[in-house]
Order: C-alpha cells, then structure tokens, then sequence
C-alpha cells in the first residue's frame, strides 16, 4: 500500500501540472471575487468564509478525472485489480495521495488568500483547521466519483455533476466553522461534525469506490 | 408463490398489463375528486385566503419527492442484492418522475411563498433541502444515460443510489444546522395539535392517495417501456452477431 | 492443476462470445489461445484473471496464483525501468528485480524513463514484471507484439524456464511463440454464433 502511495505522489510531483494547477485556479479565484464584488473590505471580510470554501471545494474538482483516468488508460488499473492489493486499500491510498498533493497544499494556501480577502484575524486558524478537516472528504468523495466514471468519455463534466451535490454538508459545516471562528462565537459543533463526515466517509467510501471500480472494469 | 415472482420480467408484464388500467382509473378518480373537493368546496384560511389551496398540490408532490427516492433506494438494494432487472428499471423508471415532483413542489412552493412571505425564494432548510434533492436525481439520470452497458449502468447507480441517500440525509441536517427557516412546521403529523384544520386535511388525504397512485402508475407505465427497451436492444445486438 | 475450467461461457458486452469451454492446465503446462480477432480471447483470460464474472461454467484457480499482463503493460512513463518495476514487486512481496531486468536483457535501460523506451523496450519491460510478481499462473495476452525476432527468443526462454520451476502459462497471440511444447487450445468451435445474454426473451415468451 505504501509503494502505491509513494508512486502515485512521484507521479503527481514529476507530472506537473495536476495539482499545481489547483492551487493556481485557487488563487485566481480569490482574486477574481474582489474585482467582481467590490473592494470594500467589510463585504470581503463577511464572504471571505464561503468563498474559500467554495474555491477550495472547485480547486479540488480539477484534478479528481485524473484519480484513476491515468491508471485506467494505461492499464495499470487491471494489474492492480488483479493484484494482491485489496482494491479498497488501493482506492483509499490514491484518495490520501490525491490528498496529498490537492488538499494539504490548498490548506496551506488558504490563510494567504484569507488576507487577500480581508478575513477576520480570529478565524485564520479555524480556516485552516477546518480545511485539514474537510479537505480529506472532498478526495475521498472525489475518489468515488471517479471510480464512479471512469470509463467514461466525457466523464469529467458527469463526474463534478455527481460530486458536487455529495460535497454539501462538508460545505456547509466547513464554512459555518470559519464564519463562527470569524465572529468569535462557538464552533464545536460543526468542527466536530466536518471531523465525523471526514472519518466516515474515510471509513466506508473506499468500499463503495472499489465496488464500483471492479463494475467498470468487467 | 413468492413475491419475487413477479420480478420476473414476462410476469412482470402480464401483472402491470391487467393493472395498470385499474391503477389509470382510480388514480383519475382520486386526483379530480381531491382537487375538486379541495379548490372548490373548502373554506378560505382567514389569514392566507384562496392561496392555501396550493397546498392540494404542494404537500402531496413534496411527498412523493421524497418516497420516489426512498422507492429507488430499495429498488437498487434489491438490484444489488437479487439481481432483478425489473427491479433495476423501475428504479431507473422511477428517477424523472421524482424530479418532476421535486420541481413541482418547488414550484409550487415559490407562488405560495411570494404571497405568504414576500418572496419566491428563501434560502430556507426545507427549501435548500428540496433544491439539493434535485441535483441528486439530476446526477443519477445523468450517470444513467451516461452509461451504455445497461447492466453496469444498473450497478453503478445502484452504488450512487446507496451513498448518494446517505449524503442526502446528511444535507438534511447539515442544511437544518445551517439557516432556521420561514417554512411552517409539517402539515400532517400524528400530534393533532400542528395539524391543518380538519376540513383542510381530509381533501389532502384524498389528494395524498391520488399523487401516490399516480406515482405508481407513471413507475408502472415506465417500467413497461424500459423493458421493452431492453428487448429492443437485446434482439439488436442478436441482430449484429449473426 | 493449476487452472480448471468446466463448461465455461464468457460475454463481451452482454453478448456471450465464447460458450462451453472446459480445459486444464498443470504445472510446467503452457496453453496458448487461437483464434481470429473478436473471438474472446482477451475476453476469456479477463474472465479467468477474475476482472469480470463468467456467464456460466466454473473456474478453478487460486486467487493469489494469477499475474495478469493485458494489451497495455501498466507503465508510468515518467518513472524509471527500476521504479516501474521496484514499484510492482512491493506490490506483490515477489522476488527483487534483478532476475527480471537479467532476463529480459533491461540492464542498460534501468535508469531510463519508461517513456523514454521505444515499443518493444516497453513490452519487454511489461513482460520482465511477470517474473516480478513471483506467480506461478500467468495470463498473456498477445505478449509478443512490437518484439523483434531476437526479444521473442527471450520471451520464450523466460516462459519456459517458468514452466521448468513448476509454473504455467495461458497465452493468447496468433503468432509462433518458438514454444513447440505449448499445447494449442483453437478457440473457434466454442464460438457462438447467435446468441444474446439478456433474459429478456421471456417478457415476450
């Protein structure tokens, strides 16, 4: 399990682009929302939490086709199948990989954009939390998304179709956590329900992803 | 005899064949005397006026909504369990005709809420939910006509189904946890004392048992065509080989 | 015996294409597939790696016995020969690359990215992952294609020093492997001509 998640970060890092391009759509966004919304700072500073969320959520989706997409093309996902790695083990170290290499960096870049978008100075520590939290369902989900269309031509545009309706409680919960950090008031609540949404979804989506996976591959 | 019987597709079809007729009928007969008992003979509300009569269609596809989903869910499970493919297309059957409704109640809802409330919409849980509930079945028809395989497409979104309902329940809350709404309480509940007025809630029953029955023969009706779609396919793809 | 089959029918896109077939293969045994293009053969060794269920009929073999190498050779053309290869062995528990990169004549190349390599360089390569995975049933499917004359030599003695420690091999190519001891299994008259899968006849019985 662990050569499979060496090699898919290898991958991911030798590759370029993937990933990369995430973060840069990420910072775009938050560059664009001000000069479509208006500089003044109070509406900036009252959105700011949905909107990283929300581009954290889209910078996510980018690379979700390519979770498996590259190992079906060439064939890589046949021999894994057949391989003694149970697929579920296989589809939960592609997810942390894609993790990895989406999700922590896109934490890390947050609280830079949350400056650029004026963020209320108590809630840079709750966004960043509530991302390390939340980020790993968005790969997880994604993972199973993917599984869900690999096959598929055209499968990219299906698979945010079918994935986005699955990211809303950790939308929901992910932003409620930094609004609430952003005011001060108390957050344990959804923190604690973003961590529970994570751990279960960690828990028996790779079941359902390989499922699906062995489907497609028949 | 058992019930799986009639998940064999030929029985199948001679079962919904003699059914269906009674099914066409009575649901014509419970819709128009719902409706018309309801739109003509009840009494104004004192606050809201003639524009509560909406909820003759409002509470009963908003219902359905709900039950159509929950009717695909034991439908997939049962796909995925026994393998039954008309268990697989009545699911399938069954996915436009709950958005339909999801879309009515949605309607619906807007043109009571703008006299009620001064607004189409409002970001409210109930609302949000039924918004989200969409997009559920948008990416289940989606994915089925995606997928040209029927069998596969069969298991794949009988695997979307299951953790798709999961994922619903879980906005459910999420969007309960998120905005406290405008939305009254429910219409019908075993306490009495949030219920609608009597003469209000027996048109309403009618009207239920109406939109049940038509839930029931627009899935028959269906049902028939995919199968019969599927024949189509299977005899095309014997035409191919020879 | 390593693999058995009895009255085994195999689909391809819910159309049965091969139907009642029933072999054997033991240790030290080579079967090779024949048959024209579309006549199941990839079809047929998916069913036996386990990728897709059989229509009907059984298939022995254990599980944990089976290497499968398929049309596409599972590389990463941004890592090395060595990575590609270190990376399926962790994967399997099997024996260290050397004998592999040995056998399939890869020594010069290991440092090279497998995107590098021309065709044949990469069939060898997907080939050397076999002897990788330490499983004694291997699944072959048109192994040979883009190897020259000198690298099918190879292929066939790393096949049949396979079979000599006790392994067996089902392959599927219209080619000559140079393997003359290789039983021959002609696909054709398994084939089925008219017959679709779906159940559905009995709707309208």
């Amino acid at each position: 399990m662990r050569a499979l998640l060496i090699r898919d970060l290898r991958l991911a890092l030798r590759s370029g682009g993937g990933f990369g391009l995430g973060l840069a759509f990420f910072l775009i966004l938050a560059v664009l929302v001000p000069l479509g919304v208006g500089a003044e700072g109070g509406t900036l500073g009252r959105i700011a939490p949905g909107i990283l969320w929300v581009g954290a959520l889209l910078a996510c989706l980018l690379s979700l086709d390519r979770i498996f997409a590259l190992d079906h093309e060439d064939g890589s996902l046949d021999l894994l199948a057949t391989s003694p790695l149970p697929l579920e083990g296989a589809v939960a170290m592609k997810a942390l990989a894609h993790w990895l290499v989406t999700g922590l960096p896109l934490t890390l870049l947050a609280p830079g954009l949350g400056v650029l978008l004026n963020l209320a100075p108590p809630a840079y520590g709750w966004l960043a939390l509530s991302l390390v939290l939340g980020t790993p369902t968005l790969s997880m989900v994604g993972a199973f998304g993917a599984a869900l269309t690999v096959g598929l031509r055209r499968g990219g545009l299906l698979l945010s179709l079918l994935v986005l309706p699955l990211y809303v409680p950790t939308l929901i919960f992910g932003a409620e956590v930094v609004r609430r950090g952003a005011e001060g008031m108390a957050l344990g609540t959804p923190l604690a329900l973003l961590a529970a949404i994570s751990l279960g979804a960690a828990a028996l989506l790779p079941f359902a992803a390989a499922a699906a996976l062995r489907v497609n591959l028949r | 005899m058992s019930i799986w019987e009639y998940a064999n597709p030929k029985k199948f079809m001679q079962t919904s064949a003699w059914a269906l007729p009674w099914a066409v009928a009575l649901t014509v007969a419970l819709l128009v005397t719902g409706l018309v008992w309801g739109f003509f003979f009840t009494p104004d509300d004192y606050k809201q006026g003639s524009t509560v009569k909406i909820i003759y269609l409002h509470v009963p596809s908003a219902m359905m909504a709900i039950n159509a989903w929950a009717m695909m869910l034991v439908a997939s499970m049962i796909w995925i369990v026994r393998r039954h493919h008309v268990s697989a297309l009545a699911a399938k059957a069954a996915a436009p005709v709950g958005l339909t409704f999801t879309l009515i109640a949605l309607v619906t809802g807007a043109l009571w809420g703008q006299p009620m409330w001064g607004t189409w919409w409002a970001w409210d849980p109930r609302l949000t939910s039924f918004l989200i509930l969409c997009l559920f079945y948008l990416g289940y028809i989606a994915l089925w006509s995606a997928i040209e395989n029927p069998d596969t497409a069969a298991d794949l979104t009988s695997i979307l189904c299951l953790v798709g309902s999961v994922f619903a329940l879980l906005s459910r809350y999420a969007v309960n946890f998120w905005n406290q709404g405008l939305h009254q309480g429910a219409s019908l509940s075993l306490d009495k004392e949030e219920n609608v007025a009597d003469v209000f809630w027996l048109p309403l029953l009618v009207c239920i048992a109406g939109f049940i029955l038509l839930f029931i023969t627009m899935v028959l009706m269906r049902t028939r065509t995919e199968i019969r779609q599927r024949r189509l396919q299977a005899l095309l793809a014997r035409e191919r080989v020879a | 015996m390593i693999l058995e089959t009895t009255d085994l029918s195999v689909a391809r896109g819910g159309v049965t294409v091969l139907a009642g077939l029933g072999f054997a293969v033991g240790a030290g045994q080579a079967l090779v597939l024949r048959g024209p293009n579309g006549s199941g053969k990839t079809t047929l060794l998916r069913t036996l790696a386990g990728l897709q269920p059989p229509v009907a009929g059984r298939v022995m073999l254990s599980p944990d016995a089976v290497a499968y190498a398929a049309h596409a050779d599972g590389l990463k053309s941004t890592l090395t020969v060595a990575e590609n290869l270190a990376f399926w062995a962790s994967i399997y528990g099997g024996p260290p690359p050397e004998r592999a990169i040995a056998a399939l004549d890869l020594a010069g190349l290991i440092r090279r990215r497998a995107g590098e390599l021309s065709a044949g360089q990469k069939r060898r390569l997907g080939l050397a992952r076999l002897l990788v995975t330490g499983r004694p049933l291997w699944l072959l499917d048109e192994p040979t294609v883009s190897l020259d004359v000198a690298s099918v030599a190879l292929f066939a003695a790393v096949v049949r020093e396979h079979l000599r420690q006790g392994g067996a091999a089902v392959i599927a190519t219209h080619v000559d492997l140079g393997l003359p001891e290789a039983r021959i299994l002609d696909l054709d008259p398994y084939r089925t001509r008219v017959l679709a899968r779906d159940g559905f006849d009995e709707a309208f019985a």
